[in-house]
């Protein structure tokens, strides 16, 4: 077989997509443990990791040899295969949920018709990983702390639901692709059509990934460490892989969905093709900022690090650089839309993820009642009006003609508003329960 | 021949896993052997090019019916289970019942197909656009009856929630 056949064999593209993200996934949930970290240390006013390679840029990786040095414990009563089994199952499917998100035009392994169902339908496979790791274990810990997850994924699943149908109605196609591309043709990202229904996503996509706010089933002070306590080592990691894999699919729904993609701000208008140069710019400050940082490193070994950080953005800078400046038409700028494609998506799943951390070190734990009650009673109301609203909205425009402006502002006015009053009348609720707990308290 | 081996090893793993979900002591065991086979399932679905139905298949029974399955499972107390006796010992009932609902497949198969090994393939054409096409149906050709068996659901829906409720 010669090179040429091999070029042209129509499985080579998804099977190094698929090879990409299998062998760069773990790295990638490495670094944003540590970003995360960063964050909060940030957030926090502290350093964070430092120690580990110059800003701690080596911690991922230290972390990740401990964990395959540790020893691997199985509990003597424990169901051995189930416990053997349930992190692969957890793993798997937040990784073949990953198969049908387009990261650029080109880095996509399967356009399929169903591609949106398939990721929230595998992804919601993950589940059976955390309730058999919770019961196989055989501790009442991981028991309980796999019911609440399992009660807390299912209810949410709904809400998501609601909002996801939202913005299918606005597309009108399953294909995760063809979505990009009708917010390309509409001109506008989901998100303006339907910020109501971006921001029941935004909550309940927090409370799938049991990520706090939400973090009830594995809350450290009630049930030690919920499903996984009895992990150890290896097949912790991999839960853990597991758990940062699904921030990622849950982001990269929200960026297909709501927020365009892997296009470009303002993708249509020429007016704003000098955004081309953005990202190589950043690229490009971030590398100047390494090679700024160097002579301010301790030992001469984090010196050498921090520099090869430093090119290695600089050649990202040049990679993105190249294709935008190169004349239209010829080879390099015909990989334009795939490299540049993949910075915007990387983008906007970050900037989610960072708004994932930032809700984190932010707001206190829910109370379990709290979070049943704030997904059945206001999520999942305001999830069905939504999608009610922007069917409305899409009838008034296609049927009666009114134009796009007017038609959704007006669904979206009224959404806000049912939701503006069941937050009422939720707290009137609440009200009420408590004053009737003070009088039997008294009495 | 692809085709062939795909649908063998599917069809293989939904038989054994089947068996093993009614042999198999530990109720925990037979609920991952029927996620199996139901998974199993979902993948001939696939190899006949049905993917809307391949998804379906997952979303509910797998993702859905089995979670709540296993969620119950898990709250009964599966100690007092393992001592106790749960196979039935009558097995002729089970062999007539057997013989009568194989003989009704075969004869459903010979009559509607005419032969019990040359089945049809595929058309593979004719389901594009899957999920267009599924729409077309529930809400277009038989949107009448669509409507009355959701009505019905509903119906179902509330009167459980009403017969599990004490105090309303």
């Amino acid at each position: 077989m010669d090179l040429n056949a091999i070029l042209q064999w129509p499985h080579l593209v998804p099977l190094i997509c698929a090879l990409a993200i299998v062998l760069v996934l773990p790295l990638v949930a490495g670094y944003i443990v540590l970003v995360e970290r960063k964050v909060m240390a940030d957030m926090q006013v502290r350093l964070g990791p430092m120690r580990v390679g110059p800003h701690g840029l080596l911690q991922p990786i230290a972390d990740a040899l401990k964990l395959l040095l540790k020893e691997d414990i199985i509990p003597e009563n424990a169901d051995r295969y189930i416990f053997w089994l349930a992190p692969l199952i957890s793993v798997t499917a937040a990784m073949l949920a990953l198969s049908t998100v387009p990261i650029g035009p080109v880095f996509l392994i399967a356009d399929l018709n169903i591609g949106l169902l398939f990721i929230l339908g595998v992804g919601a496979l993950g589940i059976f990983g955390i309730v058999l790791g919770g019961w196989a274990s055989n501790s009442h810990y991981s028991l309980l702390g796999a019911l609440r997850s399992a009660a807390q994924l299912v209810s949410y699943e709904t809400s998501a639901g609601m909002a996801v149908v939202g913005a299918l109605l606005l597309a009108g196609t399953l294909s995760t692709k063809a979505i990009v591309e009708r917010q390309a043709q509409d001109g506008v990202w989901f998100i303006f059509a339907a910020p109501v229904g971006f921001f029941v996503y935004l909550v309940a996509s927090i409370a799938e990934t049991n990520r706090a706010p939400f973090d009830m089933p594995e809350a450290e002070s009630e049930l030690v460490a919920g499903y996984m306590t009895e992990y150890s080592g290896f097949r912790w990691a991999l839960y853990f892989l597991a758990e940062y894999t699904n921030m990622i699919v849950v982001a990269s729904i929200a960026t297909t969905l709501f927020l365009g993609g892997y296009l470009r701000p303002f993708a249509g208008t020429p007016l704003f093709d000098f955004l081309d140069y953005l990202p190589a710019l950043l690229l490009l400050l971030v590398a100047g900022y390494c090679f700024y940082r160097v002579p301010k490193q301790p030992v001469g070994v984090q010196k050498g690090f921090m520099a090869v950080v430093g090119l290695l953005c600089g050649g990202m800078a040049l990679l993105l650089a190249l294709p935008a400046a190169a004349p239209a038409g010829s080879l390099l700028a015909g990989a334009k839309p795939g490299l540049h494609g993949a910075f915007w998506f990387v983008a906007k799943v970050g900037a989610y993820l960072y708004v994932f951390m930032w809700l984190r070190f932010t707001f206190p734990r829910y109370r379990f009642d709290q979070l049943m009650r704030l997904g059945w009673q206001f999520l999942l109301p305001v999830g069905m009006v939504n999608l009610a609203g922007i069917a409305v909205a899409l009838a008034l425009h296609r049927g009666l003609g009114w134009g796009v402006v007017p038609s959704f502002a007006l669904t979206t006015a009224l959404t806000v508003a049912v939701a503006a009053y069941l937050v009422w009348i939720g707290e009137k609720q609440e009200v009420r329960k408590i004053g009737e707990e003070e009088t039997a308290g008294n009495a | 021949m692809l085709d062939l081996v795909i649908f063998y090893f599917f069809a293989a793993l939904a038989v054994v896993s089947a068996v093993l979900v009614v042999t198999r002591r530990n109720v925990v065991h037979s609920a991952i052997f029927l996620a199996t086979a139901l998974l199993a399932t979902a993948g001939i679905f696939l190899s006949l090019r049905a993917e809307f139905l391949f998804i379906v298949q997952i979303i509910l029974y797998t993702g859905g019916i089995l979670v709540l399955y296993v969620f119950v499972i898990m709250l009964v107390n599966l100690d007092v289970a393992l001592h106790q006796v749960q196979f039935n010992r009558r097995w002729y009932v089970a062999l007539l019942l057997t013989v009568l609902l194989g003989a009704q497949a075969f004869a459903a198969i010979l009559v509607s197909r005419q032969s019990l090994y040359t089945l049809p393939p595929a058309p593979a054409q004719a389901l594009e656009p899957n999920t267009e096409l599924v729409a077309w149906g529930l809400f277009h050709t038989y949107v009448l009856p669509f409507e009355i068996a959701s009505v019905l659901l509903l119906v179902a829906m509330i009167g459980g929630v009403v017969m599990a409720k004490k105090r309303i």
